[in-house]
């Protein structure tokens, strides 16, 4: 048994590449199945992503797996060998773990990865392509994924101007449920923006722009209101987070303002998010109690500061899938071994029944309590031969002959074809 | 000597969250974060059982030393940190919170006890008790407001300076949760300090008479309670929150300070009759 990977991701290959090698949902079940049809394939899953696509695979015996994604995709394997990666054994398994923890992320530590290798491993479970090995590796590497995620902050900060904005947001206001996001400009940075506080729960949408269809538009597609420009001011208090993008030139809201809307608002904190430039909200804005105004620098600055943190948290992540890569070849090595001693064991109880079978005519009449010693006493003998050999195999998964060892008991017990010589 | 052990004990175990707290400043605390809440937790229980077991010992629930009002003290303020806790999962104000129940249980505990059960009180117990309690909730609630106002101040600080995301600052909760916390404290505390110093005036009145009413601790009391209500319209009224809130938080609280330590200068509040 042996892990297989093979696969492009946005690091080994171009768009045009990985475009041609993507699954579509609907295909997903047919690739799998035509995948564990290959010759010497085991298991396998499919995990097809806008960033990878990747076949996992167990295999009994060499594979050709570059071969198969040549066939299925009907490409010139010469032509991707460039853009392709592969992977076997102790390496495959980290790079699964990489996957499942976010490492190997455009944007690591990115949470969506996860429940994209869930969807593709439930897929392949319920078509029966995933069962022992595979199973074993996807349920560890989502459990490496978990503590992962919980023992670095690899996830925590932000990195992108309108996640940084979210997150700045709840540093703020809790959660941004019930509250009102007002929209001074309704270009498409502040409509994506305006999304991202909405998906984290922002609900009232109010939407003023010069040009007022535009408003209007938006709004709709928000389910928001939309205020005619000129009256900015009047309704500019509803809003706990003012989003401005306009192209003026003087700054929209200076401090006088801040000074009336915090009046308006009894002091409830106001937060501003200016990703205009030149900048709508005067900085002086900042200085007022229970003002913040972020400005498109302050955003990225933060951005990178997150991204640079993040980078040191992926180091310490690399760490832990090290020792987590140790613990499952560890495991499975001892997990190698337990069809070999389940087979030994087969192998002496089919003979000590033979043998049992074939004196019972000699013994004639014998009572109960003789024949339950006879079993033992043959019992007794088969585990204590066993003894040795079971320990030794047991203990020998970290035995650089560990593999040798193996083959020797199987040959001298005749496993390999399964039936004792008589 | 049980009551002490056990106090002792609690003691001890608090020791962790002033480590936790200590510890906080200089940034490395991950494997105190995990034992922390646990080991406080485990020092309230033994806290519990020695205030019953002082009780039991001294035949009354009402504290009859400032050591054990301090202990009590401690107690309460426990019970608030993990009642926040429980609704907030803020542990921020254990920064302030830990040493100060360490500093009350240390010092209710490293003092000799009443080798007997101590002279009787000179009013009603069921009332000094009555007036304990209500009081002690309500400096226990004005603390934690105090408190969320300086970490208010602090958060608002961060997030102004633009500081980042990380760092020892941002494990705070959001500016929204703190203020609601100091708050929800205010507002909770308020009927019972009310209530207590009624309940004390009545007692005291009783006594005493209106005499009563010109000791330095009962002022003191009182300017407390004006603040308080001050703060608590400012609040509720005009939103004040940030610096103006925090200015009277403090001046609250410091007033609060000096009514607790007056006792021991006050001609007429006095644990044993004289």
């Amino acid at each position: 048994m042996n892990f297989h990977v093979i696969g492009v991701n946005h690091n080994s290959a171009p768009l045009e590449v990985r475009e041609r090698l993507a699954v579509p949902e609907a295909q997903l079940p047919d690739a799998i199945r035509s995948l564990v049809q290959q010759p010497g394939v085991d298991e396998g899953m499919v995990l097809s992503t806008c960033n990878r696509v990747e076949v996992v695979t167990s295999t009994k015996q060499a594979a050709d797996l570059r071969g198969f994604l040549g066939r299925y995709f009907g490409l010139d394997v010469a032509a991707l060998n460039g853009h392709i990666y592969e992977f076997q054994q102790r390496e495959a398994v980290r790079h699964v773990f990489r996957v499942a923890s976010s490492l190997d992320s455009m944007v690591v530590g990115e949470p969506q990865i996860l429940g994209q290798v869930k969807e593709a491993y439930a897929v392949a479970r319920g078509l029966g392509a995933v069962h022992s090995s595979l199973e074993a590796l996807l349920s560890r590497a989502f459990a490496v994924a978990k503590r992962v995620r919980s023992e670095t902050a690899i996830g925590s900060s932000s990195v992108s101007v309108a996640s940084v904005a979210v997150q700045l947001a709840e540093k703020i206001f809790g959660s941004l449920e019930g509250k009102t996001v007002y929209l001074v400009g309704a270009g498409k940075m502040a409509e994506l923006a305006a999304r991202h506080l909405i998906a984290h729960g922002a609900e009232n949408i109010i939407i003023s722009n010069r040009t007022h269809e535009r408003a209007v538009d938006l709004a709709e597609s928000f389910g928001g209101r939309a205020v005619p420009f000129e009256q900015l001011y009047e309704t500019a208090d509803h809003a706990d987070i003012i989003l401005t993008s306009t192209g003026a030139s003087e700054p929209l809201f200076r401090r006088e303002h801040g000074e009336r809307l915090r009046k308006g608002r009894r002091n409830r904190p106001m937060f501003f998010i200016d990703i205009a430039v030149p900048r709508n909200v005067h900085p002086d804005m900042n200085k007022l109690d229970g003002m913040f105004v972020y400005d498109v620098d302050d955003l990225q600055s933060v951005a990178t500061d997150n991204a640079g943190e993040r980078k040191k948290e992926a180091e310490r992540a690399e760490k832990i899938i090290e020792l987590e890569v140790d613990r499952f070849a560890s495991r499975m090595k001892s997990l190698a071994v337990v069809p070999t001693i389940l087979s030994l064991q087969e192998y002496c109880e089919t003979i000590r029944q033979a043998e049992i079978d074939r004196i019972r005519g000699k013994l004639g009449s014998i009572t109960p309590e003789q024949e339950a010693a006879i079993d033992a006493m043959t019992r007794g003998i088969i585990n204590k031969l066993l003894h040795t050999p079971i320990t030794t195999l047991k203990s020998s998964t970290d035995h650089p002959e560990a593999a040798t060892i193996h083959e020797m008991i199987r040959r001298l017990f005749n496993l390999n074809t399964g039936k004792p010589k008589e | 000597m049980l009551p002490l052990f056990w106090l002792r004990v609690a003691l001890s175990l608090y020791g962790v969250g002033l480590l936790y707290a200590l510890a906080s400043f200089w940034g490395g605390r991950k494997v105190l974060t995990r034992i922390t809440l646990p080991a406080v937790g485990l020092g309230m229980v033994f806290h519990f059982v020695s205030i019953i077991e002082n009780a039991m010992f001294s035949g009354t629930w009402t504290p009859t030393s400032m050591h054990g009002l301090e202990s009590l003290l401690a107690f309460v303020l426990m019970v608030f940190f993990f009642v926040i806790y429980a609704r907030y999962r803020a542990t921020s104000p254990g920064l302030a919170v830990f040493p100060l129940v360490f500093w009350l249980t240390f010092s209710a505990s490293s003092y000799a006890e009443p080798t007997e059960p101590s002279a009787p009180l000179f009013v009603s117990t069921q009332w000094i008790y009555i007036h304990v309690a209500l009081i002690l909730i309500g400096y226990s609630a004005l603390f934690f407001s105090f408190i969320a106002s300086i970490l208010y101040l602090i958060q608002e600080r961060n997030l102004k300076t633009k500081a980042g995301m990380h760092g020892f600052w941002s494990r705070l909760p959001a500016l929204a949760t703190i203020d609601e916390i100091g708050f929800k404290c205010l507002i909770w505390g308020f009927p019972f300090m009310t209530l207590g110093l009624i309940a004390g005036s009545i007692l005291a009145e009783a006594r005493y008479g209106t005499r009563y009413f010109a000791d330095p601790k009962i002022l003191l009391s009182g300017l407390m309670w004006v603040v308080y209500m001050v703060l608590l319209y400012t609040r509720w009224s005009a939103g004040w929150r940030g610096k103006r809130a925090a200015y009277l938080a403090t001046f609250a609280f410091g007033a609060a300070v000096l009514a607790w330590a007056a006792n021991n200068f006050s001609q007429t509040h006095r644990f044993i009759a004289p």
